[in-house]
């Protein structure tokens, strides 16, 4: 039966988005309901929730929002979406968020859109929500068993891991060309560290962006977005398994931030609009700075982020400022620094105000090893990230200990 | 005389515009060409992102596009208007459930165009009704003079 996704959304007919919103929650087993309110529960649900909108819809979205938490409607899972840029539509989206989770432990996603979004950009976060339900015992799993790979194709880099009862015993990265050869090869990469061979292998997972193409190719155990998958590496390799905790994950195109519950994420956002929030900005940065990206973030600790001017959301104005500032005489280091504040902020603006940040921070992904960007992500919520050793493999860790579970029948 | 209205959707002006003799201009009639056009595949109101484009003529790309979206079936409506009529104070599930930012930007353009124009409130008891009838009846028979 198709997980009932229920939909608390303002605009997306009037936007043109309604049906590819529809066809994202089908292609990965869902199913978009809309629950029901009297016309006469409208002003009492506003009136209980405390925050009265002039919008007759966001009005309507209060009061589906009560009709959840009351158990009147029956729903698996939550998407709440307004359009962007309106300020009343993300007031009140916000607003519903945090009472669901209040509410209710329905995991939840949240999204604002434009006329331009298309189904394929809400894939990723509807299977999330789809594997949430779907495969919560699956998600449970806390230890890996038997000998596994996982393989996590990355718009900039793929990584590969070899897992066995529970160790590490191989990895292997490179950056992400022709997606299913460069998966062949980290795998055998990491195949010759661990000292296995293909065949040996009892289960394989795939996630990211080529997931579809190599899961397929290679007749992988599990094939699956990468926002549950790289939120069940991270408190695996952090060795957070139990209790609350949010990943940040600033990837090379999108970012992610997931707050988990016992090692099961229960509300996401991903981002992606604009690259001066991403990893391709960090690389575009020390291309420019004429560093290695491995030496940005020892480069940026010894700078002042406040002495240089950057905070554009796009990678070109970003390189702009960046520029204008090496011109005007500021130190490489002091740009460096701004660069790495510069994402953070970002990341901070645009996503972490959509969730509801829980201690502890565990940074993932490449850009975790841009100790610059640990320091300005710490600045910014107020304690320093946790970095798990292998941080930049956690989607290879979680589709390695998530493919195991299919050795035990889960 | 072409007759737009706020709400598009009222019924009650629908009615009166037409039983004075002119041609109400009505958010109904654009969506029941969209809704039984097979051509286009969008439901729920068979918008597309094409159309949402349209509303940029109305208003700018930093408007959400919620707003613009409307404004693509609104606009061009309000462009044949020879006349129009504002209900205020409706409750809210009168006319168009919908997005206060976009009602409010549709009065003003409606304001700003140079046609008669009459702005009413929503009747609360019947005394107020036969009022508000009362004076819609006399703009629109009024309009038959000009």
């Amino acid at each position: 039966m198709a997980i009932k996704i229920a939909q608390l959304s303002c605009g997306t007919e009037y936007s043109g988005v309604q049906s590819e919103i529809e066809h994202a929650a089908q292609t990965v087993g869902g199913k978009m309901v809309y629950p029901d309110v009297a016309y006469d529960d409208i002003a009492a649900a506003v009136d209980e929730f405390g925050f009265d909108p002039a919008s007759p819809q966001l009005k309507l979205m209060i009061a589906r929002a009560k009709a959840l938490a009351d158990g009147h409607y029956d729903a698996d899972a939550v998407f709440i979406s307004s359009c962007f840029r309106c300020a009343e539509g993300a007031l009140v989206r916000n607003e519903v968020r945090k009472y669901i989770q209040e509410h209710t432990r329905l995991p939840v996603v949240t999204y604002s859109f434009t006329e331009r979004m298309k189904s394929a950009q809400l894939l990723t976060r509807m299977e999330a929500l789809v594997t949430i339900v779907e495969k919560k015992e699956l998600l449970a799993r806390e230890r890996q068993v038997g000998l596994t790979a996982g393989i996590d194709s990355g718009s900039s880099t793929t990584k590969a891991m070899i897992i066995q009862d529970n160790k590490i015993i191989g990895k292997a990265w490179m950056p992400t060309g022709e997606v299913f050869g460069t998966a062949m090869e980290v795998l055998n990469k990491a195949m010759e560290e661990a000292g296995v061979r293909q065949e040996q292998l009892e289960g394989i997972g795939v996630t990211g962006y080529g997931r579809f193409l190599i899961g397929k190719k290679l007749n992988a155990n599990l094939i699956q977005e990468e926002l549950t998958v790289n939120s069940k590496g991270a408190v695996w390799l952090a060795d957070r398994q139990k209790g609350e905790a949010t990943i940040i994950d600033i990837g090379g195109m999108d970012n992610k931030a997931i707050t988990v519950r016992d090692g099961i994420p229960d509300n996401f956002t991903m981002g992606g609009i604009c690259a001066g929030a991403s990893g391709r900005f960090m690389e575009m940065v020390s291309k420019r700075l004429r560093v290695d990206i491995n030496d940005l973030g020892a480069l940026a600790d010894k700078g002042d982020w406040r002495k240089v001017n950057m905070n554009s959301y796009c990678s070109i104005f970003g390189i702009q400022d960046l520029v204008t500032s090496l011109a005007a005489g500021n130190t490489v280091e002091d740009v460096a620094a701004a660069a790495c504040h510069s994402v953070a902020e970002q990341v901070y603006e645009q996503q972490l105000q959509e969730i509801d940040v829980r201690q502890p921070i565990i940074q993932v992904g490449g850009t975790s090893l841009i100790s610059g960007l640990v320091t300005a992500v710490g600045d910014m919520v107020g304690s320093h990230p946790i970095i798990p050793p292998n941080s930049q493999y956690i989607g290879a860790a979680g589709a390695g200990l998530l493919a195991s579970g299919f050795l035990e029948g889960i | 005389m072409k007759v737009f209205m706020v709400p598009l959707n009222s019924l009650i002006l629908y009615d009166l515009i037409e039983r004075f003799g002119h041609e109400p201009l009505s958010l109904m009639s654009e969506m029941r060409d969209r809704v039984v056009n097979a051509e286009i595949e969008a439901p729920p109101l068979n918008l597309t992102p094409e159309d949402v484009k349209v509303g940029l003529n109305y208003a700018g790309i930093e408007i959400p596009s919620g707003i613009r979206g409307r404004m693509s079936i609104w606009g061009p409506l309000l462009d044949k208007a020879e006349a129009a009529i504002i209900m205020h104070d409706m409750p809210y599930t009168y006319g168009c459930v919908g997005c206060h930012r976009s009602n409010t930007l549709l009065n003003h353009m409606v304001r700003k165009k140079d046609i008669p124009l009459l702005e009413v409130h929503y009747p609360n008891d019947d005394d107020e009704a036969k009022i508000l009838v009362a004076r819609v009846k006399a703009f629109l028979e009024g309009l038959n003079g000009n």
